[in-house]
């Protein structure tokens, strides 16, 4: 006669029952773990036993691990590219003022917290644009020496800017009741959803001069943002759209019975509702707009990963591939895993707030 | 008249006739200084260009194309690279996605945490890192030919690429293929004649293990005798590199692994949902009328969850299509890279240029959405 087998301790008990369930689970688990083992040991060697920290150039390399004085050195290049060193405190100074804006307006007790989010939105692209650049009393900074972790940022942010707007447009005309508004704007978001982005950074950077008026020159990092913008404006367009099919037709009744107009309805009631529902949706195209951004070194211009890319050709540092790849690679990574998590936290907050 | 002003469709009619006015209107701007520039810097539009001796080198072609060949050769050296490395990273990113999907929904613990380290892993990194860093990375640390990696004695892996064995008649492999039309036909009819006879008797017949041997051990067996029976030409080392076989340039490898290893993560997200979203009351339900767990599988869950699943990967597979253009950063001479690249630059037509390769990406997407409707409207999840 088979005697049941005596119960085991608490966290024994788990994880029989959560690695060691069947005979097939236990070969599975086996096998990650001896992969997992194989893997991570040589990985954590590398990245922090045998790395070498201290030091000033090649030659203070010695171990066989990563050698991390190559980003020390090279730190400021993948933050500010070739900016001018004196004027490096510029971008700071912006950098804070963003920073500032951003967790004053996070903030929910903020007073008037609606009206100060736009006038922040209208009022800090242009002193960004002014204290990158300069002009009006600051040295004139040309854009081809903006570079590294700064130029990434400004191509999403800028990107994002023009996007947001124009998506919401697009949504709002794909669902208009006048068919050639609808047209229009059904041809323009499938057509940019359709082609690949890298073409068109390519059409922007040469097209964009060819149909200006002669002597008028858009600048080179213009033409880049204006080429995403337009392509993530389709992505952000579909993702609103979302949001306004999902506002039940009652809401626009319940208005035009009130007497409001399109417009009226549409910034009263409509957009307020539909951007709450799009915004996980919205989020997740910022973060592939922020991933598009690398895109950019096609044209020859320098964001984070094309200023690591141009830093294996320093003869001082040959061989940092690997360094270099995965310092630009875990800020990627913390950026959009972050912006993801953000993303989904709202999306709990919403399905909490609808008492779902 | 304030009456007129107020109507809903007057209204209409004028805001769409100023829409269309406006709209005409940049693109007359835009047009006219394109026409304005182009006559100022010499250049002539049209598409006579195509029919051109293009003169540019491609390092890797399935076309036989030489540089005296046209331009509109290259472009079709081009678009058959877009192809090859598409499909061949569609094949790779499904395995591995679906693998990781499920992998994902294991009741393991350790299993599932590594798919979920893996899915995470990749999605919040671009693409355009992982394609540089298998270029850079990984395919530049390789060893050179003399030390290559070898597999079995008959693949090479070193930085000068994958080289494979190629067989020198294929008389033996279209014999096999044959047989496996055959095979495919069998299975379909044997399949037909099962489902026929349960209906009428309740009788039931193993089709699934039927169809796994003529579909897949069969002309498994079958290939592998025609690889026997067939001479092949080998890459053998001479001197620093290897001759003979097919080498597989390192821009190809690096873009194949970037792309399916990048687009694995977003199917294995897909293929979670998708099961997932299969309610566990028809897993429930099916159990209790004493199905195996193979057929709940099979009978239950995979019907229900294809139809969740087909249409997110269908955009997925069109999302890694639109991104083998990420070959251009590599110089692996896909479209972009050789006509966009190469071909605007040696002819200068930009607009001819540009027109063609977005008009090609968007017949393709138009192509597979087509495709897709058919396939949903076929596929229906038919509900009372």
């Amino acid at each position: 006669m088979k005697t049941a087998a005596p119960p085991l301790p608490g966290w024994l008990a788990i994880l029989r029952q959560r690695l060691f369930a069947t005979w097939l689970d236990t070969v599975a688990s086996l096998l990650c773990l001896y992969v997992v083992w194989r893997v991570s040991l040589p990985l954590v060697d590398w990245l922090l036993v045998e790395a070498s920290w201290q030091g000033a150039s090649r030659d203070d390399c010695t171990s066989r691990g990563a050698c991390w004085v190559f980003i020390r050195a090279r730190f400021a290049q993948f933050m500010y590219g070739q900016y001018p060193v004196p004027e490096r405190w510029r971008v700071d100074l912006l950098g804070l003022l963003v920073l500032f804006a951003g967790l004053a307006l996070s903030w929910r007790g903020l007073p008037r917290r609606k009206e100060t989010a736009i006038a922040a939105a209208i009022v800090l692209p242009p002193i960004g644009i002014w204290l990158l650049h300069g002009g009006f009393g600051l040295k004139i900074v040309e854009t081809r020496e903006w570079g590294g972790l700064m130029l990434t940022l400004f191509l999403a942010i800028y990107a994002g800017l023009i996007a947001v707007p124009l998506g919401i447009l697009l949504a709002l005309g794909r669902r208009s009741r006048l068919p050639l508004i609808r047209f229009a704007s059904v041809v323009f978001i499938e057509f940019w959803r359709g082609v690949p982005i890298i073409t068109v950074i390519f059409l922007a950077s040469l097209l964009l001069p060819l149909i200006m008026p002669t002597g008028f020159n858009v600048d080179r990092l213009a033409r880049a943002v204006i080429g995403l913008a337009f392509v993530i404006a389709a992505y952000m367009a579909e993702a609103v759209r979302g949001g306004l099919q999902a506002l039940p037709d009652g809401q626009t009744e319940a208005a035009q019975a009130l007497g409001l107009g399109y417009w009226r309805i549409t910034r009263l009631i409509v957009l307020p509702q539909a951007l709450r529902i799009s915004l996980p949706a919205m989020t997740n195209e910022f973060i592939s707009l922020f991933k598009s951004t690398t895109l950019v070194l096609i044209v020859s211009i320098f964001d984070l990963l094309g200023i690591a890319q141009a830093a294996l050709a320093d003869p001082a540092w040959v061989g940092m591939n690997m360094e270099a790849y995965v310092f630009a690679g875990a800020i990627y990574w913390f950026a959009c895993f972050g912006l993801s998590q953000w993303s989904r936290s709202q999306e709990k907050r919403l399905q909490a707030a609808h008492g779902r | 008249m304030k009456a007129f002003l107020r109507d809903r469709k007057v209204r209409d009619i004028f805001w769409q006739v100023l829409a269309t006015i406006a709209l005409v209107a940049v693109v007359v701007f835009f047009v006219k200084n394109a026409s304005d520039n182009m006559v100022k810097a010499g250049i002539a539009s049209g598409f006579n260009f195509l029919w051109r001796d293009s003169g540019i080198e491609v390092p890797f072609n399935l076309t036989g194309y030489k540089p005296s060949d046209t331009i509109w050769a290259l472009l079709w050296t081009g678009i058959v690279n877009t192809i090859l490395v598409s499909v061949a990273s569609v094949f790779l990113a499904t395995v591995v996605g679906f693998t990781v999907g499920l992998m994902r929904l294991s009741r393991n613990w350790l299993l599932s945490t590594l798919a979920a380290v893996y899915i995470e892993f990749v999605r919040n990194i671009p693409l355009l890192f992982f394609v540089l860093f298998w270029y850079f990375g990984v395919l530049a640390a390789l060893p050179t030919p003399k030390e290559s990696f070898d597999f079995l004695g008959v693949i090479f892996l070193n930085r000068r690429g994958l080289s494979i064995p190629t067989p020198n008649d294929l008389g033996g492999f279209r014999l096999a293929l044959l047989a496996i039309l055959v095979l495919i036909v069998a299975q379909i009819v044997l399949a037909r004649w099962a489902r026929a006879r349960q209906a009428r008797t309740g009788q039931d017949f193993p089709v699934w293990i039927a169809g796994f041997a003529l579909c897949g051990a069969l002309p498994l067996a079958l290939l592998v005798a025609a690889g026997a029976v067939t001479s092949w030409d080998q890459p053998i080392l001479r001197g620093f590199n290897y001759r003979g076989g097919f080498v597989l340039v390192p821009e190809f490898v690096a873009l194949f692994m970037a792309l399916s290893t990048y687009t694995a993560g977003f199917i294995a997200e897909v293929v979670r949902g998708g099961i997932q979203s299969v309610r566990q009351g028809q897993i429930d339900a099916a159990r209790a009328l004493g199905l195996t767990p193979g057929r709940v599988v099979r009978l239950v869950v995979i019907p229900q969850a294809m139809p969740v699943i087909t249409p997110p990967i269908t955009s997925q597979y069109l999302n890694l299509i639109k991104n083998s253009s990420f070959g251009a950063a590599i110089a692996y001479p896909e479209i972009v890279a050789v006509f966009m690249g190469s071909a605007l630059v040696a002819t200068g037509q930009a607009i001819e240029i540009i027109a063609i390769t977005l008009g090609i990406y968007l017949a393709i997407g138009l192509a597979v959405s087509v495709f897709m409707n058919w396939y949903n409207a076929r596929h229906k999840l038919v509900t009372r």
